[in-house]
C-alpha cells in the first residue's frame, strides 16, 4: 500500500488537529486557563457517547451537539462549585472532569460502546493508526473525485474544524485580543466578552471533539497547551504568538507521525509505534528546546 | 451486592475489596491535605506520568530477564518517572513566562505521550501480560491477586503512617504556611513530604482505580469531607471514611452488574458523596442556603408591612 492510502490521512489529521486545537491553546493560556482545556478533553467524552445513544448514528451533527452540550454543563457545574462548595478552580473542574469522564467510561464498557464502535483504548490512546484511506492508489488519488469521496469521514471533520478556527481567529482578531490581555477594559468599553468566552467554549469543545478522533482525549491536552507555551517562551507579541504557535502545531503533527512510522522502520522493525503518543513526545522536545532558547537569549 | 458488602462473594472478590478499601482510606486522608494545599493538579500529572515508567520497568524487566509483570517493579518504574514530571513541571514554570498551570498540563500530556509510545511497543512484543499494563490506566481491580492487594495496602499504610507521624506540623502549615516559615518549620521538606505521600497514594490506586481517574479519589472524599467541618483532624478522618466507604460500595456495585468497570465505578460512588453533601450540608449546603434565603426574604416581607 502506497503512502497515500497509509500515511497521508494520519499525517494530514495530526497536523490540523494540532493546528486548530494550539490556536484556540493561546486564549487558555494568555487569559490563564489551561486548566479549562484538560476539562473540556475529558467531558466531552460523555457527551459523545450519550449523542450516540441517543440518535443511535455516528454522524457528526449530534456527536457535535453532545460534545458542546457537555462541555457547557461541565463549565456550568464547575461555577457552581467553586461559588457554592467555595472549592479553588482547579479542585472543581478535578472533581466535574473526573465525573463526567467515568460516566463516559460506564457507558462505553457496559454495552454502549460496543453498539457505537467506540474503543476505551482509543478513547485514552488516540486512533490516528486506524484513520487508513483504502481508496487511494497513489498521488493520483488526490484528483479522483471517488476516491475522495471514500476519504475517513473523521478527517472531513477535523479538516472543516482546522478551518474554522483560523477563520474565527481572522474575524475577531482584535476582540479576541482584548479577551487575552485584558478582560476588565474589554468589560468596561461595553465589549461582550461573556458572549465571547461562551463563544470560545464552543470552539474549544468542537477542536476537543476533532482532536479526539485522531489523537485521544489526553493528548488532546498537549495539542492545546504545547504550541501556545512554546510560543510564549519565544516571543513577545500576540501577533507573534498566534503566528508561532500554528507552525509549532504543524511541526508537532507532522513529526509525531512521521517519527512514528519512519522510525521502526529505519531501524528495521515491523512494528509502528503510536503516533498520537510521538506527537506529544514531539511536542515535549519543542518546549524543552524553547525553554534553553529562552535561557540563552535571558 | 451485599454479599459482596459482607465480604462473603468468595475469597478473589475479598482480596479485591480489600485492596481497594486500602487505597480509598488513605487516599481520603492523605486527599485532604492535597487539596488543602492546593496540590490537586499536580496529583493528576503525577498520576497520568506514572504511564511511560510503568512501561518502561515492563520493558526494561523483559530486557534484564526479571518478572516484567511484578507490580512493586511497575509501580518503582511508575514512581520515578512521575517524580521527574513533577520536577520538569516546576521547573518549566521557572522561568515567569508560563504559568503553573500550563506548565503542569505539558508535563502531564507530554509524559502520557511518551507512555502512550512505550506502551505500544510493549504490545508489539511477542510476550504475555501486556493487558495488565493497559489495565493500569482505568484500573482492573477484577484481576488483582492476593500479593497486588497485600502490595496496596502495604503502600497505603506506610502512607496513613507517615501522615499520622507529620499530623502536627502539616496542619501547622495548611493553615498558616508564613507564620510555620516563621515558626522554623522545614516547609519545603514538608511540602516534598506530601509530594511524597500523594505520589505514594497515586501508586497504590493504579490497580485498582487506574491513572487516568485516580486523583478523584484524592481530590472528591476530601471536598465532600470539607463540606462538613472545618476541623482538620475530623475532615481527614472523614474523608478518609468516604474514600473507603466508595471503595467498597464501588467494588460491590460493579461485581452486581457486569461488565462495570470498577474504577470508574468507585469515582461515580464518591462523585454521589460529594453531591449529597453538597445539598445537604447544615452549613454550607444548597439546601441550607436556599433555607436561609427564604428565611430572610419572609423577615423583609413582614418588616416590610
Amino acid at each position: 500500500m502506497s503512502f497515500a492510502a497509509l500515511d497521508l490521512v494520519p499525517l494530514l489529521a495530526a497536523m490540523l488537529a494540532c493546528l486548530a486545537c494550539g490556536l484556540l491553546g493561546n486564549l487558555l493560556l494568555l487569559t490563564r486557563q489551561s486548566l479549562l482545556g484538560d476539562a473540556v478533553s475529558h467531558a466531552v467524552l460523555p457527551g459523545i457517547v450519550l449523542a450516540f445513544l441517543v440518535t443511535g448514528s455516528r454522524d457528526a451533527a449530534p456527536m457535535l451537539a453532545g460534545a458542546v452540550a457537555a462541555a457547557f454543563a461541565a463549565a456550568l457545574l464547575v461555577g457552581v462549585l467553586t461559588r457554592a462548595a467555595r472549592l479553588s478552580p482547579q479542585a472543581a473542574m478535578g472533581i466535574v472532569f473526573s465525573g463526567f469522564f467515568a460516566v463516559g467510561v460506564v457507558l462505553l464498557e457496559t454495552g454502549v460502546g460496543r453498539r457505537v464502535d467506540l474503543d476505551l483504548d482509543h478513547v485514552l490512546l488516540g486512533q490516528l493508526d486506524t484513520l487508513v484511506w483504502p481508496a487511494a492508489t497513489g498521488w493520483a488519488s488526490l484528483l479522483d473525485p471517488d476516491a475522495l469521496a471514500a476519504l475517513p469521514p473523521e478527517l472531513l471533520l477535523i479538516g472543516a474544524v482546522a478551518v474554522a478556527v483560523p477563520l474565527l481567529f481572522a474575524a475577531l482578531w482584535k476582540e479576541l485580543r482584548l479577551l487575552a490581555f485584558d478582560p476588565d477594559f474589554a468589560a468596561v468599553t461595553g465589549f461582550a466578552p461573556r458572549a465571547l468566552s461562551a463563544l470560545l467554549l464552543a470552539a474549544l469543545a468542537v477542536a476537543c471533539v476533532a482532536a479526539f478522533w485522531a489523537v485521544g482525549a489526553i493528548l488532546t491536552l498537549a495539542a492545546l497547551v504545547v504550541p501556545p507555551v512554546v510560543a510564549r517562551l519565544l516571543t513577545r507579541s500576540y501577533r507573534a504568538q498566534v503566528l508561532v504557535s500554528a507552525i509549532v502545531a504543524l511541526v508537532m503533527g507532522a513529526g509525531g507521525v512521521l517519527l512514528a512510522g519512519v522510525l521502526p522502520a529505519a531501524l528495521g522493525q515491523d512494528w509502528a509505534v503510536s503516533g498520537a503518543g510521538m506527537v506529544a513526545v514531539v511536542g515535549g522536545v519543542l518546549v524543552l528546546a524553547a525553554r534553553l532558547a529562552a535561557r540563552e537569549s535571558g | 451486592m451485599w454479599e459482596a458488602l459482607t465480604f462473603q462473594a468468595g475469597h478473589n472478590a475479598a482480596v479485591v475489596a480489600a485492596g481497594c478499601i486500602a487505597f480509598g482510606l488513605a487516599a481520603g486522608a492523605v486527599g485532604c491535605f492535597v487539596l488543602l494545599r492546593g496540590r490537586a493538579l499536580i496529583a493528576d500529572a503525577a498520576a497520568h506520568a506514572t504511564l511511560p515508567g510503568v512501561a518502561g520497568a515492563f520493558l526494561l524487566g523483559l530486557a534484564l530477564g526479571l518478572d516484567p509483570r511484578a507490580l512493586p517493579w511497575l509501580l518503582a518504574g511508575g514512581g520515578l518517572t512521575a517524580s521527574l514530571a513533577v520536577l520538569a513541571a516546576n521547573a518549566l514554570a521557572r522561568g515567569g513566562r508560563v504559568k503553573d498551570d500550563a506548565a503542569i498540563a505539558v508535563a502531564l500530556s507530554v509524559s502520557f505521550g511518551l507512555g502512550a509510545v512505550l506502551l505500544s511497543v510493549v504490545q508489539a512484543l511477542p510476550v504475555g501480560g501486556q493487558a495488565g499494563l493497559s489495565g493500569l490506566l482505568l484500573g482492573r481491580a477484577a484481576g488483582m491477586a492476593e500479593a497486588d492487594a497485600w502490595t496496596m495496602a502495604a503502600v497505603a499504610l506506610v502512607a496513613l503512617a507517615v501522615l499520622g507521624a507529620l499530623l502536627r506540623p502539616l496542619s501547622a502549615l495548611l493553615f498558616d504556611p508564613l507564620q510555620a516559615s516563621l515558626a522554623g518549620l522545614p516547609v519545603k521538606a514538608l511540602d516534598v513530604a506530601l509530594l511524597g505521600l500523594m505520589l505514594l497514594v497515586v501508586l497504590a490506586g493504579l490497580p485498582a482505580v487506574g491513572l487516568v481517574l485516580v486523583v478523584a479519589l484524592l481530590i472528591v472524599p476530601a471536598a465532600a469531607a470539607r463540606l462538613l467541618t472545618a476541623r482538620l483532624p475530623a475532615m481527614a478522618a472523614l474523608s478518609a471514611g468516604f474514600g473507603a466507604g466508595s471503595a467498597h460500595l464501588g467494588v460491590a456495585i460493579s461485581a452486581a452488574a457486569p461488565g462495570a468497570p470498577t474504577g470508574a465505578v468507585i469515582v461515580l460512588v464518591a462523585v454521589a458523596v460529594f453531591a449529597l453533601a453538597l445539598l445537604a450540608s447544615p452549613r454550607r449546603g444548597l439546601v441550607a442556603a436556599l433555607r436561609r434565603r427564604a428565611a430572610l426574604l419572609a423577615a423583609a416581607r413582614a418588616a416590610a408591612r
